[in-house]
């Protein structure tokens, strides 16, 4: 969040200035202290655990850089997972934004039947991740599942192998999320003046022609918004691996979020490392996103 | 407002956030030393305190009998909190850290030199050394929970690894109901017969190949049965390539390209591995012995072969002591002592069919009645249990090097065993 400043002034502030600025502070009062308190305060703690030894069983022993980061960097996941994650961000990225589209331009004019398809895609974007998660799991389950059977039969199972559980879980993230990118499509499209189209159209341009020249640069702000979104959030997976896959098979759907969560939690129990971690994960985030940014910035604005 | 006056303030801000987060780091410093207990009489104290003990999902039910029968005898009640097995490390680490541990608290005996280690659990040695049958105590689980010559932990639940076999499937498959395989190859050609009956839903054996848990409580025992050993002594060396370990592994991978392998072990992570057996569905799998009540059908029951025979097990289960941050140490030393009693071991859990960890109970009421709990008994003499401080990370962990190893041989047939081992030794030595 930004703070805009008031400009400087030149003459001595009268006592009336003085009050407004004063209650300028009150309104502001309760959000810096939310952000303080549950955003900077646990930043700089992540940052001091980082540079400290810290066992999950032993409270904070001292000092310990740079081993920490370096353990970090050197642990034997570490680039297992950061390659797994890009590759499932691109993934999920692609396809959320190519379907979020393409459900949003069928379902974009208002008929009675396109309403209701609207809902129906929406309808699984309610429900929250991880329940969605155990839905998929149950789903996906080779004793208890609706496909028991199928997979005896055939001799597979969705989250046997790394490819299937790699695109089992894709599956469910495109179940759950597509209808939400739809609706964000839907409000850019929406913002699109009907006249633009109207000269299109009086000037013979064909279908395809209006779509790619008209609909997806002025899409331009919608699609960045999208973009940053889905792969900040694919960047951050975690849940939806927790409860499917536990990283498996053979880590090979170790996010890194998982990763930094077995470290602290489940048999490193090293908090140090974790959030050394965490911090390198952060720092990669903020050159993501402000590389996304700039790439989808309107000319007139560079 | 002018500049300076923004850059002083926020400067202000600054060292405000600094000095609250001095305060809260001063607030999470762990001790790492924990106080011996006090004076506590022979017995403990019995004056009608609340005591909270902590366990782990898979030995609910052994908890729960023996806080049942303690709480109807005493005047100290205890409170009893089951915690699911993947988050009790983390709730156990929060709490240790902010000094909120419950007065009693079990864990899975491979984590508890490491616990000990951390300070976690009072030094009871006094306590223990008091007790005139210290000498039958289990001694694995004893040497667990000492740490420079002081002892922090009792046995609070002993499992076992045994071998188990569904008669009925072994009588159908024309097989001796009444003798187990001898060695592993015999296991292994028994298993791929009951597979050939070819029974919808029935498979020769089971057992939990994405669960390192599963596979220590076990495949160590093939080893030991062998007269060799997984670790060095002090934990710091796997010996998981050895030629003994590399046969284990060939015969399961030989199992698994024969089909005779419940498919769903090759996913199995640990939370429904005994599932199969005890539903009747599988011929014989190296099984908990704490299950043997909950097994609804006539089980035979040994100890597990090596691949040239001989028997082992691997005495697992979970250690229980005085936490920490207790402050009713008397108190909860009356409950461990009347655990370690008669009343609570035979009366509690020989009772139910569960293993005692007094080897001069080991013969009682109950398994005159049950032969099979005879030989449970008889072999836990003959099992293990390997201490390592960082058994977790290397073994028991999700993903874990060994988890790797067994998967690479097994599944993958890889040939890279040594490699795997070396993964395993590179996180003991850390």
């Amino acid at each position: 969040m930004t703070i805009t400043a008031s400009p400087p002034l030149r003459r001595r502030r009268s006592p009336r200035a003085r009050r407004d600025a004063w209650r300028g502070w009150g309104y502001a009062a309760p959000t810096a202290a939310f952000v303080l308190f549950v955003f900077i305060l646990p930043l700089l703690l992540v940052l001091q655990m980082s540079g400290s030894d810290w066992p999950l069983l032993g409270g904070n022993q001292g000092l310990n850089l740079p081993d920490n980061y370096v353990d970090a960097a050197t642990h034997r996941l570490f680039w297992n997972s950061i390659g797994f994650t890009i590759t499932y961000t691109v993934i999920t990225t692609v396809l959320l934004i190519g379907l979020g589209l393409g459900l949003a331009l069928l379902v974009q004019e208002s008929t009675r039947w396109k309403s209701l398809m609207r809902t129906a895609f929406l309808i699984p974007s309610a429900l929250g991740l991880a329940s969605a998660s155990l839905l998929f799991y149950v789903i996906y389950s080779p004793y208890a599942g609706p496909f028991a059977d199928l997979m005896k039969a055939w001799g597979f199972t969705f989250l046997g192998s790394p490819q299937g559980a790699l695109f089992s879980t894709v599956f469910l993230i495109v179940w759950r999320y597509a209808g939400f990118y739809m609706l964000l499509m839907l409000v850019g499209l929406q913002g699109i003046p009907d006249d633009v189209y109207e000269a299109a159209r009086i000037d013979g341009a064909s279908r395809w022609q209006t779509f790619r020249d008209i609909t997806v640069p002025l899409l331009r702000p919608t699609f960045a918004l999208t973009t940053v979104m889905c792969v900040t959030g694919s960047l951050l997976a975690f849940e939806q691996f927790y409860i499917l896959t536990k990283g498996g098979p053979d880590n090979s759907t170790m996010t890194v979020v998982q990763l930094i969560y077995n470290v602290a939690f489940q048999g490193q129990n090293d908090l140090g490392v974790a959030a050394a971690l965490s911090v390198i994960v952060l720092a990669a985030l903020i050159v993501i996103n402000i590389f996304q940014l700039r790439a989808f910035r309107r000319p007139d604005e560079s | 407002m002018t500049r300076i006056g923004r850059r002083r303030r926020s400067a202000i801000a600054l060292v405000a956030a600094g000095a609250l987060m001095v305060g809260l780091a001063a607030c999470s410093g762990g001790g790492n030393s924990a106080a011996p207990a006090a004076s506590i009489p022979a017995n403990g104290t019995d004056d009608g305190t609340n005591l909270t003990l902590w366990t782990r999902a898979p030995l609910e039910k052994q908890a729960k009998l023996l806080v049942a029968e303690y709480n109807k005898t005493h005047k100290n009640q205890v409170e009893l909190t089951v915690v699911p097995n993947d988050d009790y490390v983390a709730k156990v680490g929060a709490a240790a850290g902010s000094g909120g541990l419950p007065d009693l608290f079990a864990a899975d005996i491979v984590y508890v030199p490491n616990w000990v280690k951390q300070g976690l659990f009072q030094d009871i040695s006094k306590q223990i050394d008091g007790l005139s049958y210290k000498d039958t105590i289990n001694k694995g689980h004893l040497a667990a929970g000492t740490y420079e010559g002081k002892e922090h932990v009792l046995p609070f639940v002993l499992d076992l690894s045994m071998m188990f076999w569904n008669k009925e499937l072994f009588t159908e498959a024309g097989l001796d109901p009444d003798t187990p395989p001898a060695n592993l190859a015999e296991f292994a050609a028994d298993a791929k017969k009951i597979q050939a009956l070819g029974k919808d839903g029935v498979y020769g054996t089971a057992t939990g190949l994405n669960c390192g848990g599963c596979l220590v409580f076990t495949w160590f025992p093939s080893v030991w049965a062998d007269g060799k050993q997984v670790m060095n002594d002090d934990g710091t060396k796997s010996l998981m390539n050895s030629d003994t370990a590399k046969a284990v592994y060939s015969t399961w991978a030989d199992l698994w390209k024969s089909g005779a392998v419940l498919p769903s072990s090759k996913d199995e992570s640990g939370a429904t591995w005994t599932a199969g057996f005890t539903e009747g569905k599988v011929g014989l799998m190296f099984y908990p012995a704490t299950l043997l009540s909950s097994t609804p059908f006539d089980a035979g029951v040994a100890g597990i072969p090596g691949p040239n025979g001989g028997s082992s097990t691997f005495v697992g289960g979970d250690g229980i002591g005085i936490s920490k941050d207790s402050k009713n140490a008397a108190q909860a030393w009356n409950f461990l002592s009347w655990m370690m009693s008669e009343d609570a071991q035979v009366g509690v859990l020989a009772k139910d069919h569960d293993v005692v960890s007094r080897s001069d109970l080991a013969e009682n009421q109950y398994t005159a009645k049950d032969p099979r709990l005879v030989t449970i008994n008889k072999v836990a003499g003959e099992g293990d249990t390997p201490v390592a401080l960082n058994f977790q990370q290397a073994f028991n962990a999700p993903g874990s090097p060994w988890v790797t190893l067994v998967r690479d041989a097994v599944l993958n047939d890889k040939g890279t065993v040594d490699a795997d081992n070396d993964a395993i030794t590179q996180i003991l030595q850390q």
